[in-house]
C-alpha cells in the first residue's frame, strides 16, 4: 500500500505580546506611544468558529510525520466538513482517533509508516467528528 | 401586504420556535465519550443525590426519573448503566456553545433554560430552517436537539412536543396551520399544555373539556373569569394568537437567593460559617451581575435529625446601608447564624438570601445615610474581573476555607472536558 506524507506542520509556539508597550513614568513620554495597538490573540489567530472548536491531547506516535507529536494539543473545529486528505478526529467502533481522511481510498491514515491504514469499510462504525485545524507541539518543558 | 421586505417589523412574517436538547444532561455525558453512544446513561442531581436525567437507553431499562440514588443503585449496577455526577461546568460550556449558534440563525432569541431557547424566525422555510438547526448543532457541538416552530410560544412548545414524540417529524415539527395543530390537540390533554397544570386540567373536565383542541375552541372571555388571564391568554395562544412575547432581557430578580445541602451532616459551627460565607460571596457575585444593591439579607438552617426531629431557624438581618460588598454579606451571614446554631444537631443544609433588590441607577443619594464607600465598590469590580478572567474562587473570602470538607460530593464526575487543560479529551495517534 502506497502511503504518502504530508508536509510537517510548522509547529506553534504560545505567546502573547504587546505589538509596542512602552510606559514611563515622569519625564518625555515614548514617541512610541501613538502607536501601540492591541495584543497578538493567540485564540483570535487559532479559532475561527469558537462555538465548535474543541481541544484534545494527542496520545501516541502515529502521526508523528504529520506533526503531531505523543502529548501534542490539537485544536479541533467541528463546523468544517472534511475534505480528502485533512487530519481528522473521528470515532472508529467507539474510539476517538486522530488521522488523516484518505477520502477516495476510503482509509484512515497514519503519518507514520508502522502503522497499518483503517479501512472505512460496512462493519466498522466510523463517524469523523471535526477536522484538526492546528496543533501545538511543547518544545521546552521547562518554561 | 408588505411583500415580505419588513425584516419581520409587521409582524406577519414571524414564527416561534422552541429548540430543546434531547436529555441535555445526558447527551452532554456522550459527546466526549463515543464508546457511550447507543448505551444507557443516567446523571445525579447534587451530592449525588436523585437521579435527574436519563437518556432513551436508560429510559427503556425502566429506570425511574427523579428517585433517589441509593434506592435503585443495585438495579442500575445491574443493568449496565452508565452513572454520573453532575458536571455543571461541562454542561454550562455546551450550553453556551448552543446558544451562540442559535444566535447566528434567529433574529431575536429567549434562552430559557440552560437546554432550551425560543427564537424569533422568519415565517418562510420553516421546515428547512429547523432541520439546518438540528444539523448544525449536532455537527458542531454534538448535541441532539428537537425544534417546533409555530406562530405562537405555546404553539411552538406543543410543536417540539410532537417532534419529541412522533418518530416520522424526524425532530422537527412545524404548525402553521390550524388543521396542523388541531390535529395535534385534538389528542392531548390540556395538562399537556405550557402554562396549564394538572390542578386546572380537574377543574376543566367538570366543566366539559377534556382535550387540549376543546380547550382551545373554549370561549376565552368566560374562561378568564372562572380563572385567570393566564389561561385566557394560553387559549389564544393555541388558536395562533400570539400574546407572550420574548423575553429579551431578563426581568432583575427581587431576590436572589443562595442555598445547597452538605455533602454530609455538619455539626461545628465553624464549618457552617465557611459554607454561609461561600454562599454570601456566590449571592453577591450574583447582585453584582444585575447591578443591584441590597441592604436585608436573611439566613436560615436546617436539620432532620433522629433527635430533634425536622430543625429549622431562620431571620432576617438589616445591614447598616445598601451595599454589593460580600465582605459585608459574608460577616453579617457569619454573625447571624450564631443564635440559630444549636450544638449536637447535624446541620443538612443553610442558605443565604439577599432581599428587597434594588437597582443601582435608583438609588438615593442622601447626605444624611450612610453609604458604601467608593473602595468597597472598587474592590468588588476589580473581584469579579479577576474571577471572570482567571477562573472562579481565583480570589475569595478566605473564610470560607480552602478546599472545604463539606463541599459537593460528586463521586463520579466525568473530566471537565472544555474548562480544564488538564481534562481535554485524549485521541490516539
Amino acid at each position: 500500500m502506497k502511503i504518502s506524507l504530508i508536509a510537517r506542520k510548522e509547529p506553534t509556539v504560545k505567546v502573547a505580546l504587546p505589538v509596542y508597550g512602552a510606559r514611563v513614568p515622569a519625564g518625555f513620554p515614548s514617541p512610541a506611544d501613538d502607536y501601540i495597538e492591541d495584543w497578538l490573540d493567540l485564540n483570535e489567530h487559532l479559532i475561527k468558529h469558537p462555538s465548535a472548536t474543541f481541544f484534545a491531547r494527542a496520545s501516541g506516535s502515529s502521526m508523528v510525520n504529520a506533526g503531531i507529536l505523543d502529548k501534542a494539543l490539537l485544536i479541533v473545529d467541528r463546523s468544517l466538513t472534511p475534505q480528502h486528505e485533512d487530519v481528522v478526529i473521528a470515532t472508529v467502533n467507539g474510539e476517538l482517533t486522530c488521522k488523516i481522511l484518505d477520502k477516495k481510498a476510503r482509509l484512515l491514515r497514519a503519518a507514520n509508516l508502522s502503522y497499518p491504514p483503517i479501512q472505512i469499510h460496512d462493519d466498522i462504525e466510523c463517524v469523523v467528528v471535526g477536522v484538526v485545524v492546528h496543533v501545538v507541539n511543547t518544545l521546552c518543558t521547562h518554561s | 401586504m408588505c411583500g415580505g421586505w419588513c425584516g419581520g417589523a409587521c409582524g406577519q412574517h414571524l414564527m416561534y420556535a422552541l429548540v430543546d436538547c434531547n436529555t441535555f444532561y445526558a447527551s452532554c455525558e456522550t459527546i466526549f465519550r463515543p464508546d457511550l453512544v447507543g448505551k444507557p446513561v443516567v446523571v445525579l442531581s447534587n451530592n449525588d443525590g436523585c437521579i435527574i436525567a436519563r437518556n432513551a437507553e436508560a429510559k427503556a431499562l425502566h429506570i425511574p426519573d427523579l428517585v433517589p440514588f441509593f434506592q435503585v443503585k443495585q438495579l442500575i449496577q445491574q443493568s449496565g448503566c452508565h452513572v454520573f455526577s453532575s458536571n455543571y461546568e461541562l454542561y454550562g460550556d455546551i450550553s453556551a456553545r448552543v446558544m451562540r449558534l442559535l444566535e447566528t440563525v434567529a433574529m431575536e432569541m429567549e434562552v430559557y433554560s440552560i437546554d432550551e431557547a425560543f427564537l424569533r424566525v422568519d415565517k418562510h422555510n420553516c421546515q428547512a430552517l429547523g432541520k439546518q438547526i438540528k444539523d448544525m448543532l449536532l455537527q458542531q457541538v454534538g448535541m441532539p436537539v428537537c425544534v417546533g416552530i409555530a406562530p405562537t410560544k405555546t404553539l411552538a412548545k406543543l410543536a417540539n412536543r410532537a417532534a419529541k414524540k412522533i418518530k416520522k417529524f424526524k425532530g422537527v415539527c412545524v404548525l402553521d396551520s390550524p388543521e396542523r395543530w388541531q390535529w395535534l390537540l385534538q389528542r392531548i390533554s390540556p395538562k399537556d399544555i405550557w402554562g396549564v397544570g394538572s390542578r386546572i386540567t380537574e377543574r376543566l373536565q367538570h366543566l366539559g373539556i377534556n382535550t387540549a383542541l376543546e380547550l382551545a375552541q373554549a370561549n376565552p372571555k368566560i374562561l378568564r373569569q372562572q380563572f385567570s388571564v393566564v389561561l385566557e391568554r394560553t387559549i389564544r395562544e393555541l388558536n395562533g394568537e400570539p400574546c407572550l412575547d420574548l423575553e429579551l432581557e431578563p426581568q432583575p430578580r427581587k431576590e436572589i437567593i443562595c442555598t445547597r445541602s452538605f455533602s454530609y451532616k455538619i455539626t461545628e459551627l465553624h464549618e457552617l460559617q465557611q459554607a454561609i460565607s461561600l454562599y454570601a460571596a456566590r449571592a453577591g457575585e450574583k447582585l453584582r451581575q444585575q447591578n443591584g444593591l441590597t441592604a436585608q439579607i436573611w439566613v436560615y438552617l436546617e436539620a432532620f435529625d433522629p433527635a430533634v426531629g425536622h430543625y429549622y431557624r431562620q431571620r432576617v438581618v438589616k445591614l447598616p446601608h445598601h451595599s454589593n460588598d460580600t465582605r459585608l454579606f459574608a460577616s453579617s451571614a457569619v454573625e447571624a447564624i450564631v443564635p440559630l446554631y444549636r450544638a449536637g444537631i447535624r446541620y443538612k443544609k443553610c442558605g443565604i438570601g439577599l432581599l428587597d433588590i434594588r437597582t443601582r441607577k435608583y438609588e438615593q443619594q442622601d447626605m444624611f445615610t450612610q453609604q458604601q464607600s467608593t473602595q468597597s465598590r472598587t474592590l468588588m469590580t476589580v473581584l469579579d474581573k479577576i474571577n471572570q478572567r482567571y477562573g472562579k474562587h481565583t480570589m475569595m473570602l478566605a473564610n470560607t476555607g480552602i478546599n472545604p470538607k463539606w463541599s459537593m460530593k460528586r463521586e463520579f464526575m466525568s473530566p471537565r472536558y472544555t474548562t480544564r487543560w488538564t481534562d481535554i479529551v485524549r485521541v490516539s495517534c
